[in-house]
């Protein structure tokens, strides 16, 4: 047991404010558990999403010492003890109270982009012919828990909000899952390139850094549709094949 | 979203973060500056640029072309009399050309433009330089905010052309290394050997296809297109390569720099012989 | 008169776990129009932690697979408690449940052949889960969500259900309130499927989250619905034991799957000393064909790892309880030692190979431990994970014995019987959820419109806001929980005796009390606080009819280890145990006898036996 201080934001959407707390803490314990001791014994009204405490369901995503991180996979012994840790809601999102924020923005974005489109079954039970090889990329995508913290982390919707422009990191893996998958038909580049924004994308790579699942994010998902996107609209060779009828 | 009520903005480097965040991008902001200081001066000194010109006599018999003016157009008009014989135009310098322009300006317009639009560079100058953001979780200094969706970075696309322009730039480097391996008899005759600076040639050949092998657009074109990869498979081989590359794609974008810039040191201190370079076979 | 939103809809589906959104989907393609409520974020529910796969005999690795030994399998691991006609649909409409995820974009691991591999787990005799890695539940429920956001079902998100509304003998709807902002809401609906899943958190050691508090198992029996096999709740046998604080959390099955060895802290593989009659046909004889059966091979018999859960968590608990455990408190799970053998495909398997398999519970001890299971071996013991019994359905049409109020997933109970196999609660959820949500939809719209009642609205509503009115003032929550969930623990455990488990009931009893004087501080905004006062009367209404049943069921059977009954007692097998609320609103246990088995299904399983 030792003791440990924690500075936890504590507010709603108009107004809010750190508050310290100090709390006694065991070997091995994650930031979760010091908030839920702090819950349990000193502030039964605080605030905080989580679930799975395992680090599968993404729901404790909050920021630790100014870093996107879920709550429920960091060890304390991994901070520094000289200073309260600092934690605070997500800063993408509308914020709730306390450490929950309002993340339902992309659950609405999501039904924009045009869903799973199979060609036909490969055998008549209705199973697909596809090789472990082909789909390990798509499997990597949808490792994604959906913790948002890629969301919370880029620029694009956290410092400059551009909500309406750009789906943001999370829901460009959720695409390139759709359009890298071997059996799927439909066609969301136009989407992605206009609507979907992936061109507000930098590559600053942060998504990639927060990612509790270790996709990479920018490398694997973002980029690959980046790529596709200018074999479509941009490569001028390509075009000008394309309007000659060489290529498809 | 309108009707969405979002955190007041952090302010230009405001941060929680208690690490040091700024590392990296002072880090590239000096190795990048550094690196561009360098090369100007470089191209507009417009001499220097091949081992044999040198007066010392070890190093006059290297044959080592800086890959700063690699491939040579032309030889610049005070050595036209000791030719370094890779000029690829035996009639010097076409009338054209304005006389301020360094032959290497033309020349590194493909590697710069290769590296400017690469993705790695891209995401760490902008960081950098543009500070958008100056790190992850960090406030930035402008709202104004265009990406890469609308002009000018839309340009950023063309990124697979300067990749085919470097993937030709790279067999006219392993040329020169071939080059580096030959050293002049007092006879005038060439024989076969190895100095430092053929080694320097030759690893310069290598991180640069490290790095050009393992672009995205290369990793995309050589076969992530497809989805189902599998069906070719020499494609597929391909694409598993330059992935094998691309996960290091920061380590070979770094280490070739710095060694492009390195094996043009090198080749300039023959070149004024101030160094006399070492010959392990010779 | 406190404010609400008043919603209409023909189906309500409570829950947004696997069971939950197969429900939904399946009655909003059935034309009619369908809310679902759920405790947390959509895709976040429990679902998303199972690890090893589903239970499918799609015969794509081993072609002897079918529907048939799928069924006696299920038969056996339930030790003939379950609803058989359950377990006949489960393995007859699994594999096309299973298929259809995959048109609807799930991404199965492969075979050579390019079809959906599947592996072996812990009482199925061949190779049948379906799976990715070890994150098959989070590939269902995203498949489902992504799936379900397009077909115009209207979802309510962190929403906690806190009572049926009724119309005469029939449901009408839930009342509830959004956890986000604290407004009440009141789903009129001419059916409900409760698809709430588990009751794990009256365990003080369990892999369930805080939202498993039996709310679907404890709204039912409230409005009268029949309760079934409480007594029967699994412990899983492998959960982390260190560090504390996360203690229970699973380790998956897949683990043991794929060649995961138990040993004592004498570094012995004590699963070989003691194997039951039932499997002795079916178990490796050494190390080496154990390992065999692990690689494929047709011929080898399983890893006596691989039997079912009840019998491995009980060896768990005798080695620790024995003084042979690890030193904190569980026994020693190996996977390291396979390193350096040869996969299926002669290759030698190395750090790597284990990392890509197991690639979930490589992270979660590298992050949450401290430890490479790739070079050491894992400490777990058993953990609270699942609970065989809930909500007594029909078989075909999923419905409880109140009209209109359907059940599937873990709220309900028939498939499992004494005990689940591993895989077969994923397979549950897809075909179950299915019949729900199309019988549901049927009942919808055969029947005729149900009426709002304003007073069982405004009364259920009172009661939720009474601990916001105690305030501060009143008792913590949590103590309460705390002290039930350690009553539970200590008394109802994986080895029971009847007069701790006397000793439980009266704790309940003066939990009981206790929770009706907490109170919580602050206001109706994402207050916890309030949200565990709540919850709290379910706990306490699923820890009660669990410890009444566990005492009433005089054998040991299944997931149920009676120390004062240590034997099984065939008498038993001929009942299940019912719950049900009498009209003074105790709780009354009574012996149900099981429907004779059909003929057919009588002699497949004499032939499999």
């Amino acid at each position: 047991m030792n003791s440990i201080q924690l500075r936890i934001w504590r507010g709603d959407d108009s107004s809010g404010q750190y508050h310290d707390y100090k709390t006694e803490v065991d070997d091995g314990m994650v930031v979760l558990d010091a908030v839920h001791k702090v819950q349990a014994e000193q502030a039964p009204d605080l605030a905080v999403r989580w679930n799975c405490k395992a680090g599968k369901c993404g729901s404790c995503s909050a920021e630790v010492n100014g870093m996107p991180r879920l709550m429920c996979m960091t060890r304390l012994n991994t901070l520094p003890t000289d200073a309260p840790i600092t934690i605070e809601p997500i800063r993408a999102f509308p914020r709730v109270r306390d450490l929950v924020t309002d993340v339902s923005w992309n659950f609405r974005k999501k039904l924009t982009i045009k869903p799973f489109t199979p060609r036909k079954p490969d055998f008549p039970d209705g199973e697909f012919k596809m090789q472990q090889e082909d789909i390990e990329r798509v499997q990597e995508h949808r490792k994604c828990i959906e913790c948002f913290l890629c969301q919370n982390v880029c620029h694009v919707l956290r410092d400059h909000h551009k909500h309406d422009e750009f789906i943001g990191p999370r829901l460009l893996v959720y695409s390139a899952a759709l359009e890298l998958h071997p059996a799927d038909t439909a066609d969301r580049l136009k989407s992605l390139k206009d609507e979907h924004g992936a061109g507000y994308c930098n590559i600053t790579k942060c998504c990639t850094v927060v990612c509790p699942e270790h996709i990479k994010i920018t490398d694997n998902a973002i980029i690959p549709l980046k790529e596709r996107i200018v074999d479509e609209y941009y490569d001028p060779l390509k075009v000008v094949l394309r309007v000659l009828g060489v290529r498809r | 979203m309108s009707q969405m009520t979002l955190p007041v903005k952090r302010s230009w480097g405001e941060t929680q973060r208690r690490d040091a965040w700024w590392k990296t991008p002072v880090f590239v902001f000096l190795m990048l500056s550094a690196f561009l200081v360098y090369a100007n001066i470089r191209v507009f000194e417009g001499d220097n640029y091949y081992s044999g010109h040198s007066t010392a006599e070890a190093n006059r018999a290297t044959n080592y072309l800086t890959p700063f003016y690699s491939p040579l157009m032309f030889e610049v008009e005070s050595r036209a009399a000791t030719p370094s014989g890779h000029a690829w135009l035996s009639s010097g310098r076409p009338g054209w050309l304005p006389a301020w322009l360094s032959p290497a300006a033309l020349i590194l317009i493909f590697p710069a433009g290769f590296r400017f639009t690469c993705y790695y560079y891209r995401g760490a100058y902008y960081k950098a330089f543009w500070q958008d953001p100056p790190s992850c979780a960090v406030g930035e200094p402008r709202n104004e905010y265009r990406g890469e969706h609308r002009w000018p970075l839309l340009i950023q696309n063309i990124h697979r052309y300067f990749m085919y322009c470097a993937v030709v730039f790279l067999f006219i480097l392993a040329l020169d290394a071939w080059h580096g391996l030959h050293f002049r008899k007092p006879d005038g005759s060439w024989r076969w050997g190895i100095g430092v600076g053929s080694i320097v040639l030759l690893l310069n050949v290598v991180f640069l296809s490290g790095y050009t092998l393992g672009c995205h657009s290369f990793r995309h074109l050589v076969g992530g297109h497809r989805n189902a990869m599998s069906e070719q498979a020499f494609k597929h081989k391909l694409w598993k390569c330059s992935t094998c590359l691309n996960e290091k794609h920061m380590a070979w974008a770094w280490t070739s720099l710095i060694w492009v810039a390195f094996s043009d040191v090198y080749v300039r201190l023959c070149a004024t012989g101030t160094w006399t370079d070492f010959h392990i076979v010779f | 008169m406190t404010d609400y939103q008043l919603h209409e809809h023909d189906v309500l589906v409570i829950g947004a776990g696997g069971a939950g959104l197969r429900a939904a989907i399946e009655a909003s393609a059935m034309g009619v129009k369908v809310a679902c409520v759920c405790k947390s974020l959509l895709g976040k529910a429990h679902t998303v932690m199972a690890e090893g796969g589903m239970a499918a005999a799609l015969a794509n690795v081993d072609d002897r697979d079918n529907w048939m030994v799928h069924f006696t399998d299920t038969m056996r691991g339930g030790q003939y408690l379950n609803n058989w006609r359950m377990a006949e649909l489960h393995a007859k409409e699994a594999p096309a449940r299973v298929r259809e995820l995959e048109q609807w974009g799930a991404v199965f691991d492969r075979t050579k052949q390019g079809r959906i591999l599947q592996r072996n787990f812990g009482g199925h005799r061949y190779p049948r889960l379906a799976h990715v890695g070890d994150r098959t539940g989070l590939e269902m429920i995203r498949t489902l969500q992504d799936h379900g956001i397009h077909r115009g079902i209207d979802f309510f998100m962190e929403c906690t259900t806190i009572e049926l509304l009724t119309d005469g003998g029939r449901v009408a709807g839930a009342v509830g309130y959004d956890r986000e902002r604290g407004q009440f809401h009141a789903w009129l609906a001419r059916a409900v499927v409760i698809a709430t899943g588990g009751v794990g958190k009256a365990f003080k050691i369990t892999s369930n989250s805080w939202e498993y508090t039996g709310d679907g198992q404890s709204l039912a029996y409230r409005v009268g619905a029949d309760l079934m096999d409480m007594e029967f709740v699994q412990f899983h046998p492998t959960g982390m034991v260190w560090p504390p604080s996360v203690r229970g959390i699973l380790v998956t099955e897949g683990v043991r799957g794929e060649g995961g060895r138990l040993l004592n802290n004498a570094g012995k593989r004590f699963m070989f000393d003691d194997i039951p009659d039932l499997y002795k046909n079916q178990v490796a004889k050494d190390v080496e064909e154990g390992w065999r059966y692990v690689i494929g091979d047709k011929n080898a018999n399983r890893p006596p790892e691989l039997l079912t859960r009840d019998h491995v968590a009980r060896c768990i608990n005798r080695e620790v309880k024995e003084g042979r455990g690890s030193p904190h408190g569980g026994v020693f799970l190996d996977i390291a030692w396979i390193k350096g053998r040869q996969d299926a495909n002669g290759k030698a398997i190395d750090s790597h190979y284990i990392e890509r398999k197991l690639p979930s519970m490589y992270h979660q001890f590298k992050q949450l431990a401290d430890i490479d299971i790739t070079a050491v071996a894992m400490e777990v013991g058993p953990t609270t994970h699942y609970i065989m019994g809930g909500i007594k359905v029909d078989g075909d049409s999923q419905m409880s014995t109140t009209p209109g109020l359907f059940a599937a997933g873990e709220a309900a109970a028939g498939l499992h019987g004494a005990n689940r196999l591993g895989g077969n609660s994923l397979s549950d959820l897809i075909v179950f959820g299915k019949r729900a949500g199309e019988y549901a939809a049927k009942f919808a719209r055969d029947k005729g419109a149900v009426t709002l009642d304003q007073n069982q609205v405004q009364s259920a509503i009172r009661k939720a806001l009474a601990p916001l009115e105690r305030g501060a003032s009143g008792e913590n929550p949590y103590q309460v929980m705390y002290d039930l969930q350690a009553t539970m623990q200590d008394l109802v455990g994986i080895v029971r005796v009847e007069s701790e488990m006397a000793r439980a009931i009266e704790e309940i009893a003066k939990l009981r009390k206790r929770a009706a004087g907490v109170g919580s501080g602050g206001d109706r905004t994402y207050n916890p606080g309030w949200h565990t006062c709540v919850d709290l009367e379910n706990l306490l209404t699923v820890a009660e009819s669990i410890a009444r049943c566990a005492i009433e069921r005089k054998e040991s059977r299944g997931a149920q280890f009676r120390e004062d009954y240590p034997a099984k007692d065939a008498e038993w097998g001929k009942y299940n145990l019912v719950t049900r609320r009498n009209a003074d609103g105790s709780m009354k246990v009574e012996k149900a006898a099981l429907t004779p088995m059909r003929d057919d299904l009588k002699k497949l399983v004499e032939e499999y036996k």
